[in-house]
């Protein structure tokens, strides 16, 4: 543990502060003004990214001469509760380097984008201040969640993440699509619910966590005392590190979109395409992978055998199948970005399951490759979009196209756009690439490759599942690409796309640049040929905090691997590329499948095989309906009822609404009954009190006749002060209290001024 | 000038001056949201007086609560008034001249008394357990603490029926 | 002195707040910028209550308590002043407190 305090490390405290400072600000006072909201956000991000590499190079620099990474800065006590106090503090290894590298880069990259994706309308978006800030907000959570030092502000971190999601998919909230698909509020609603049951399960890991140990700071909670202890406490049929696993990994699910929580990230794809590629590549979805890899130790120590099937532990299973079910499922989107988005979900299956088989290296690899390659491919998505839009308009303008609804997302209505777009083709091909982990050239091969190995020597059913993904991946991604750029254009919209501009442009080319190079700090050594040219570095340095066991490099699974990817891109381009598709003509798989009665198949694949239904009719049915009935409880339902020819709504009490109402009703008796006592009893008296009166006036009325007489005209010439007495009750409280402090005020002077002067 | 001097000045600043806009905005959204930045001045004051408890009720109850609940009246309560009308009302000069004059009073009173003559002691680590034990203690505050549980359950129920749907 | 902040600034700043509040009180046309400005009034008594525990009494716990308590009374206090509100705005249609005059005399 590098324990003395240093000064360069401790930078790391401002790298979340700067993009948080720009969220905080830009509601506060320059809301109105555009260019410095969108400034002030690069700005804060772009000295975030500055802070970073410092501190990135410093703790490699550190870890060069020291073989080993664990800083943790000094703590600030910053939560006490009675004899608790929480500290707060930076925590610097590996997977903190390796997340501090990828994810102000995309954030920076996907920043820039945004300002020419907002800024290419005329009429510029009137929420556009609200938009950025909201963004930096984002990066901010992120950032937190990577440097800190503790699960409770790594939580925090989290739910900051939960409420941007929403805010950003919910964005544009007018926006009322076809009535079969989801609006953007529903959209960000489901986003945040579904990730919110992951998190209640990461919660009570947490709540776990804090009551066996008594303390979330990663130093405590995963050293060697700590792991043994909770591996040797019994619990629910099994030990509390298996129990605290399984639950935090439930947090995972839910945040990376793994199956059966999957759901909400295709209806994400609401939200403008900038703020769409930070979601899926660089920030909530790798959340979830960056925290089973930051409580990669719990999980190491956790029974397998638990939850495992055919000896595939529980985490492995999950991921796998998410893996094969969603390239399954990309296979038959025609949206764009749903694609991308079901690709990302098997993207992170990979991830998931590499890390479920104690591929701690390579799932981790696999984490920062596809955070650029997926960047970049929704970037430059999003550019086409752009692109076919503003080319509707211009075809619009030509009179070529009926104003029906266009939806510029749908690829069939896309087509020849690599003549009309030859930069941002050139991005989308090379992330593509990635994507299908074309051999050799790209960061996606080695990094997927790596897990492939790995799972050949660990478990062969995962690697048969992860292998056939790999197909899929490659023919879905070929799909796209021709189905996009290939042929001739479909519509006149896509005739007329303009190429993107520089702001836009840049980010991806510099992506891309990524997405290639970065595969080469991690080839194995044992490979011939390209291995031992460059250490492999990557592995050293992730493995030197951790004690993760990996399976020594064989050449077939990675030939398999290889072959399969190649072998979908082909089948891709003979089905979709060789003879492109022309306007109007339906999928050819669809088409395939229809012939051989299969379209019920197909189209199960297109709507993601029903879960969402499912879901739908099922979950979110059976909630309503219990809160209809707590509703009645509480207020029972109004009635109808007919009445003079009128119908008339006379309310029924619920259980709840009916003890308020009889509790009203006690109260009313008893003042009708004290009111009946004030009247028999009081009023008795006052007649009495009368009787008596009259008795003795009668008897006194000659002498009261003068006397009394006499004193009551007297007064009525005290009438006249009356009547001005009675203007000051003027019904006005704030006068009364005017008159009120105006006398406080005159006896405290008076009080004084008895005290004080002498008299 | 030390660091808790700086930061008393700034919280102050901020309590103050938004109080000064709390009552004399127009708009009375803004004056609430005004209030709402008081109410944060004041926690950073409690934090400063070495109350963190405090300053946690003060943000939970006030800015989460009362807060809320004033945002909400204005929202059921939109005036139909001529919005051109100034925020004050006729006796706003009175109104000031004599809470100037008591602002005046309070502080000389202060600035004329000898408050203590020791430094004030350190606060206890164990202060927020002492004080939840004495909430709950027979021989502490007890009582208090039953009585306010009554009173808040009463204006419950008087809060609901007074203002129900009729 | 506490940081080198005496008594006495808590103390006025809490003789500002609470007249400042007490202008809001006197001076305003709607009765719920009245209900503000008798939070503001109260949080300036809270201010008082904490200062003079810190700098008096430490160790003690009383000063908390009673803030504690005058919190609960403040929150019960604007909740059924909101509610009085309403119930008035329901009737009347109107918040100004200059209107509401039923008693006068």
């Amino acid at each position: 543990m590098h324990n003395q305090s240093d000064l360069l490390l401790n930078l790391a405290w401002l790298i979340p502060l700067f993009p948080f400072l720009a969220f905080a600000i830009i509601p506060l006072g320059v809301y109105r003004n555009r260019k410095l909201s969108h400034g002030l956000v690069i700005g804060a991000i772009s000295i975030a990214f500055l802070l970073s590499q410092i501190v990135l190079w410093r703790a490699v620099g550190v870890w060069s001469i020291e073989h080993t990474l664990a800083y943790e800065s000094p703590i600030i006590h910053w939560l006490s509760s009675g004899y608790e106090r929480f500290g707060l503090g930076i925590y610097i290894d590996p997977p903190t380097v390796v997340m501090l590298f990828v994810v102000p880069l995309i954030c920076m990259m996907t920043f820039i984008y945004s300002v020419g994706y907002m800024n290419f309308s005329v009429q510029v978006d009137p929420r556009y201040s609200r938009f950025f800030s909201y963004l930096s907000l984002f990066a901010a959570g992120m950032l937190g969640m990577v440097i800190f030092n503790n699960l409770l502000a790594f939580f925090i971190c989290w739910e900051i993440l939960d409420i941007c999601s929403y805010l950003l998919i919910g964005f544009w909230y007018e926006k009322r699509p076809d009535l079969d698909r989801i609006t953007p509020q529903e959209a960000g609603l489901k986003a945040f619910i579904v990730t919110k049951i992951g998190d209640l399960f990461f919660i009570l890991g947490l709540m776990l966590l804090y009551a066996e140990i008594g303390s979330l700071t990663y130093s405590v909670i995963f050293s060697h005392e700590t792991l043994e202890q909770l591996t040797h406490t019994p619990f629910l049929g099994t030990d509390m590190a298996t129990v605290i696993a399984l639950l935090l990994f439930g947090g995972a699910v839910g945040k990376s979109a793994q199956f059966p929580l999957h759901v909400w990230l295709p209806d994400a794809t609401q939200v403008p395409t900038p703020a769409l590629a930070l979601i899926h590549a660089a920030t909530v979805v790798s959340a979830g992978v960056f925290l089973i890899v930051r409580t990669f130790p719990i999980l190491q120590v956790a029974d397998a055998g638990v939850l495992a099937f055919e000896g595939i532990p529980f985490v492995a299973l999950i991921g796998a199948f998410t893996a094969i079910f969603a390239s399954v499922v990309a296979v038959a989107q025609n949206d764009v970005k749903r694609g991308l988005a079901f690709s990302t979900i098997s993207q992170l299956g990979y991830m998931v399951a590499a890390l479920g088989i104690g591929a701690y290296v390579a799932g981790t690899f696999h984490l920062i490759t596809h955070a650029f390659f997926k960047a970049l491919l929704f970037l430059s998505s999003g550019s086409v979009i752009h692109g076919l839009e503003h080319g509707h308009h211009h075809a619009h303008e030509h009179h070529e196209e009926h104003e029906k609804w266009f939806d510029p997302h749908d690829m069939m209505n896309m087509g020849g756009l690599a003549k009309r777009m030859p930069r941002t083709y050139l991005a989308f091909v090379i992330g593509g690439l990635a994507l299908s982990g074309f051999p050799i050239l790209t960061s996606g091969f080695w990094s997927r490759d790596n897990i492939l190995v790995q799972a050949w020597a660990g478990n062969l059913i995962v690697f048969w599942t992860l292998a056939i993904t790999a197909g899929l991946t490659g023919f879905y991604t070929m799909r796209q690409l021709c189905l996009t750029f290939a042929g001739e254009p479909r519509t006149g919209a896509a005739q007329y796309a303009p190429e993107s501009k520089p702001a836009i442009t840049t980010p991806l080319l510099i992506l891309a640049a990524f997405a290639v190079g970065l595969g080469w700090i991690s080839i194995p050594e044992q490979l011939p040929v390209v291995g031992g040219i460059v250490p492999n570095w990557f592995h050293h340095f992730m493995l030197s905090t951790i004690a993760a066991s990996e399976h020594v490099f064989d050449s077939t699974p990675m030939l398999i691997g290889a072959g399969l990817s190649l072998t979908g891109l082909l089948m891709g381009w003979l089905v979709y590329g060789y003879k492109p598709l022309k306007a109007s003509e339906i999928d050819r798989i669809e088409a395939v499948m229809r012939k051989i009665r299969l379209g019920w198949l197909y189209r199960a694949a297109a709507n993601h095989f029903y879960l969402d239904s499912l879901y739908q009719n099922g979950v979110v049915w059976a909630v309503l309906k219990l809160a209809d009935l707590a509703d009645w409880f509480d207020y029972g339902q109004p009635q109808k009822r007919e009445s003079d020819g009128q119908i008339v709504l006379v309310k029924r009490h619920g259980v709840v609404d009916g003890i308020v109402h009889n509790a009203g009703r006690v109260g009313n008796l008893v003042s009708q009954a004290a009111n009946w006592i004030d009247a028999t009893l009081v009023d008795g008296l006052v007649n009495l009190v009368g009787a008596t009166g009259r008795h003795v006036s009668a008897d006194l009325d000659a002498f009261d006749l003068e006397i009394v007489g006499g004193i009551v005209n007297g007064v009525g010439e005290v009438k006249f002060l009356g009547g001005w007495i009675r203007h000051i009750q003027t019904g006005k409280v704030q006068f009364y209290l005017l008159i009120a402090s105006v006398t406080v005020l005159v006896l405290i002077i008076g009080f004084f001024a008895i005290i004080f002067l002498p008299i | 000038m030390t660091l808790q001097q700086i930061l008393f000045l700034i919280f102050s600043a901020i309590t103050l001056i938004a109080a000064l806009m709390v009552v004399t905005r127009r708009n009375l959204c803004h004056a609430a949201l005004f209030m709402v930045l008081s109410f944060f001045g004041v926690a950073g004051l409690y934090v400063l007086l070495e109350a963190p408890f405090l300053a946690g009720v003060q943000v939970f109850i006030y800015v989460g609560g009362i807060s809320t609940l004033i945002i909400f009246a204005i929202v059921l309560t939109r005036d139909v008034v001529d919005p051109t009308l100034p925020p004050h009302n006729r006796q706003w000069i009175a109104g000031a001249l004599v809470m100037a004059l008591l602002c005046s009073v309070l502080i000389w009173t202060v600035l004329g008394y000898q408050w203590t003559t020791t430094t004030p002691g350190q606060v206890p680590a164990d202060s927020i357990a002492r004080l939840g034990t004495i909430l709950v203690d027979p021989e502490g505050f007890l009582l208090p603490f039953e009585v306010t549980s009554v009173l808040l359950f009463a204006v419950l129920i008087g809060a609901i029926t007074i203002a129900r749907e009729r | 002195m506490v940081y080198g902040i005496p008594l006495e600034w808590y103390l006025i700043v809490a003789a500002a707040l609470f007249c400042i509040g007490g202008y809001g009180v006197l001076a305003r046309r709607s009765a719920v910028a009245t209900l503000m400005g008798v939070e503001l009034m109260l949080n300036a008594i809270n201010i008082n209550l904490v200062a003079f525990w810190r700098y008096l009494e430490p160790p003690g716990t009383t000063g908390q308590a009673f803030a504690l308590f005058v919190y609960a009374v403040a929150a019960a206090e604007a909740a059924v002043g909101l509610a009085l509100i309403i119930a008035v705005w329901r009737t009347h249609n109107t918040v100004v407190l200059k209107d509401l005059d039923m008693l006068q005399g």
